[in-house]
């Protein structure tokens, strides 16, 4: 056997330290999310929440996971089981895995890909899957019906959203998210790239499923949606998986156009203000949430058709005109 | 009118009504039967030869009677005082409304027992579909022609026809329930949709249409309401609303209840509009007895309705905001029904339901301090509705959701029998409160907000005016109340004024027999009209000389409101579908009954 040197040995041990770390920190945060969505909604809207769990209903949470696992593992007869059960499963990890390229200090961070930002784009093309394996396998209507939307949804906000980060990436050179984050050292980029924060906020928000777009599970419309017919703790996957996808559209939108860890202050900071500017995104997606109605999907693909297209396509020339003519 | 009615016919009884009268000239006095009745609503008897003749005749006249506000049947076998009707087993009658004269006829139509048919009308109007249905569920009167004759409230499995006179009205009259397997079977069975029996196709040459459900537990279906649409992709092809779900014989049920504890009842046929259902019960039984009821009463129970125009309108403003996505103002909103009802249930004891009116007055008089309470309440909400209109109903996604969707035009919403703001959002000034004041709003100051586009946008906007306006009503209530009596003062007052009660035999008697029998109402027919929360409400109240209603029947705004969908909405999205849904505004107790 061909052992490391010790020293390599522990540094291969504190990188994979951190990593665990920082992903439990994300999916944890992303399950107390549902907790924290509750209240604040609830204080926006003149009411208390679940306030009954411990001091100011803070194991609700607790309480919630064991409920959902005591629940009866349930797949309807008229399901296809095995896609029926990857769709959770694609719905819970697709995004959470994307959270990898995010570096959150100078010296935190899970992996520095070069590839950065074209594996979180590979990522979020999967979360579809997700939907559509969901409404395909359930073999009920409004489920079908919901993943046809989302089907619809995906194809308009994908390509823009590619776009509206090429204008960051330009400027950078690089896919690199440490890279993106230490050119913006100077200033952040939602300056120079402001067209580009607001199509891919956008995007963000559509990749999510969260409101104003969240039509594939419009409780209105759709009863639940794609995820009509699941129960237990595959529901529970759908649900931590959508704020597993909040916290991690929200630490890129930090990373990318909000100068990641920079901020006033030590540099042992970092960590805090890259914290505080991700929760700063988290609870914009909640307030959007109380305060806008959904629209039409139709209009919803028209707006990114021929609005946010069009938009990033201007922002990635006039990028591209700026740097050439430097 | 009595220069253009004949020689021979002037003088004829029923000639003072000009549509009588323009009967008479056109069919001979000889065909037109009138009969007098205790109501304002003009009536008459044809035969069934002539029946058709007659009906198209008024929806094709001058100033035409284009809508069938009502239509219904009588099992007249068992009434005893029947002067001056011709003979007749089953009556089936048309009520109709021409809003251009701003008045109202009843055709009655007499029918054998062994004979009970008739011919359609659904090509004349053709909300007559579901009203002809529902005779041919309740009474068993068959209609020959008519596009499709089932059940529309009682399961297709049913048995008897529930309204006639031999069908108990008592659930222990009956063996008890059971549901066995099979039974259960043969119940889900006769639920499936069979769309070929609607003449849809299941699909085109090149794809299948998908048939969805939409209901009867649905979140957007506000109630148990079950609308079954043929889908191409979420483009909603043709569609087929499904009632009865909440059916429970209201109607039944008066006809052994007294005519008084029968008022806590119509609390529940629209569940929203509380008292506001009380008043059209109680002026109708008030035509009955004769009873004038004094300025004091008029002035609270306008007070109490408008109250409950407002609770029953902010509940459609939250639900209908909540329905298109928006999830914060119906929290709000409900903060307010709040405070409307704390201030009904200092004044009636009740909340939603507080069945509070009375035949000949009210329950109680005002508490003292209600002054404060009311106005409190009238200063509170104009501000608060500005709110919703700036946070809501001004907000961009919203507009673009609701502007130009499920739009109809005032011709089709008067064919469909469409009243209320759904009929006024297309431009028709027509409000019963203004057009034929009753029960004492001729006294008030407040405007009819009328819209032009009859858009489900248009109809939010124009409840939220209407709230405004109800607002303006209870602040005049509140500065003019009158003093004076909070019960009229005759024998037929239920229950009786209590002050002279243990003074003299007389009223002890009639007091006795009123609060133990119930009173007895003079036999004869009275018809209130009244514009409710969700358009015009009218309860028809046929009395045979005893203490329980011979017939009751109940017409509800809500009824025709559904049977309207499907011209409507054919070519929408299944998103349009729930904002129109919701801008109708329907509460299914109201249209199932």
């Amino acid at each position: 056997m061909n052992l490391l040197p010790l020293p390599d040995l522990l540094a291969v041990g504190a990188a994979i330290g951190r990593a665990v770390v920082l992903l439990l920190i994300v999916v944890l945060f992303a399950a107390y999310l549902s907790f924290i969505e509750r209240r604040v909604l609830a204080l926006w809207q003149d009411r208390y929440g679940p306030n009954r769990v411990g001091p100011f209903g803070i194991w609700q949470l607790p309480a919630d996971v064991i409920k959902m696992l005591f629940k009866e593992d349930w797949i309807p007869p008229f399901a296809d089981r095995l896609t029926f059960i990857i769709a959770p499963v694609i719905a819970m990890s697709a995004l959470f895995i994307s959270f990898v390229i995010v570096p959150v200090s100078p010296t935190w961070g899970v992996s520095d890909m070069n590839i950065g930002i074209l594996f979180f784009m590979a990522m979020a093309g999967l979360t579809v899957y997700a939907v559509l394996f969901s409404g395909w396998s359930s073999n009920s209507k409004y489920a079908l019906l919901g993943s046809l939307r989302s089907a619809a949804q995906t194809v308009s906000y994908e390509v823009f959203m590619g776009l509206s980060l090429m204008g960051v990436v330009a400027q950078t050179g690089s896919f690199n998210m440490r890279d993106i984050v230490e050119a913006q050292q100077g200033m952040w980029f939602i300056v120079p790239q402001f067209l580009g924060f607001v199509t891919f906020l956008m995007a963000a928000i559509a990749v999510t499923h969260r409101s104003p777009f969240d039509l594939p599970e419009a409780e209105q419309e759709l009863g639940a949606g794609y995820h009509t017919e699941y129960a237990g703790m595959k529901w529970a996957m759908f649900f931590v998986g959508e704020y597993v996808g909040i916290v991690v559209v929200s630490a890129l939108l930090t990373a990318l156009f909000l100068g990641g860890w920079y901020g006033p202050g030590p540099e042992w900071l970092a960590g805090f203000w890259f914290s505080i500017k991700t929760l700063f995104f988290v609870m914009l997606f909640i307030l959007l949430r109380a305060a806008l109605p959904r629209p039409r999907y139709d209009h919803l693909m028209a707006a990114g058709w021929m609005v946010c297209l069009p938009l990033t396509l201007l922002n990635l020339l006039v990028t591209g005109a700026v740097l050439l003519m430097q | 009118m009595g220069e253009k009615s004949g020689a021979s016919t002037n003088g004829l009884p029923g000639s003072q009504h000009p549509v009588i009268a323009e009967l008479f000239q056109r069919f001979g006095a000889a065909r037109i039967q009138y009969q007098e009745t205790l109501g304002a609503v003009p009536t008459v008897w044809v035969s069934r030869q002539d029946a058709t003749a007659v009906l198209r005749y008024l929806r094709q006249a001058p100033k035409p009677y284009s809508m069938l506000l009502d239509l219904h049947g009588v099992d007249e076998r068992l009434r005893r005082n029947r002067a001056g009707m011709p003979a007749a087993d089953f009556t089936v009658f048309y009520h109709l409304l021409s809003i251009e004269r701003n008045s109202d006829v009843r055709i009655k139509v007499a029918l054998a027992a062994n004979d009970l048919q008739l011919p359609t009308v659904t090509g004349i109007w053709p909300n007559a579909n579901w009203y002809e249905r529902e005779v041919w569920d309740l009474f068993g009167i068959e209609f020959k022609g008519h596009p499709h004759l089932v059940r529309l409230l009682m399961p297709r499995t049913w048995q008897g026809h529930p309204l006639r006179k031999d069908y108990p009205a008592r659930a222990t009259e009956f063996d008890p329930f059971t549901l066995d397997n099979a039974k259960q079977d043969l119940e889900q069975e006769s639920l499936r949709f069979v769309p070929e029996e609607w003449g849809m196709a299941r699909g085109t040459a090149h794809a299948d249409y998908m048939f969805l459900n939409l209901g009867p537990n649905h979140p957007s279906a506000h109630g148990a309401f079950r609308i079954v649409l043929q889908l191409d992709g979420e483009e909603i092809v043709d569609c087929v609303p499904d009632i009865g779900y909440h059916h429970r014989g209201a109607e039944k049920m008066a006809e052994r209840q007294s005519w008084h504890s029968y008022i806590p009842y119509t609390d529940r046929i629209d569940y929203l509009g509380g008292v506001m259902n009380n008043l059209a019960y109680v002026m109708a039984v008030e035509q009955l007895a004769g009873i004038q009821v004094p300025d004091r009463v008029k002035t609270i129970r306008i007070m109490m309705s408008e109250f409950f125009r407002i609770t029953s309108h902010l509940l459609f403003l939250g639900t209908y905001i909540q329905d298109v996505g928006g999830m914060s103002p119906i929290f709000f909103i409900f903060t307010d029904r709040m405070k409307a009802y704390d201030v009904i249930e200092a004044i009636t004891g009740g909340r939603m339901h507080p069945a509070w009116f009375r035949i000949g007055g009210v329950a109680h008089d005002l508490p003292e301090g209600w002054d404060k309470l009311v106005r409190d309440f009238v200063e509170w909400m104009p501000k608060r509705l500005d709110e919703y209109d700036k946070a809501a109903l001004r907000n961009g996604i919203l507009r673009s959701r609701t502007i130009g969707v499920a739009k109809y035009n005032s011709a089709q919403a008067i064919e469909w029998g469409v009243t209320g703001p759904g009929l006024r959002a297309t431009g028709v000034d027509y409000d019963l409160r203004k057009a034929r004041p009753y029960g004492g709003w001729e006294n008030f100051e407040f405007e009819v907000p009328v819209a032009n586009n009859g858009d489900a946008y248009d109809r939010a906007v124009l409840r939220l005016e209407e709230m405004r306006q109800s607002v303006k009503i209870i602040r005049q209530c509140l500065e003019n109340m009158p003093a004076g009596p909070y019960k009229a003062d005759h024998p037929l007052t239920t229950p009786p004024p209590k002050e002279r009660t243990l003074a003299d035999i007389e009223t002890l008697i009639s007091h006795f027999v009123g609060v133990s029998w119930g009173p007895v109402m003079p036999a004869g027919e009275a018809c209130q009209l009244i514009e409710a929360t969700k358009g015009i409400n009218s309860y028809y109240l046929t009395s045979d000389a005893a203490t329980m209603s011979y017939r009751t029947r109940i017409r509800t705004p809500s009824f025709p409101h559904l049977q309207q969908i499907p011209s409507v909405i054919r070519g929408g999205l299944v998103a349009d579908l729930i904002a129109y849904l919701a801008s109708i505004d329907f509460v299914m107790a109201d249209v199932d009954r």
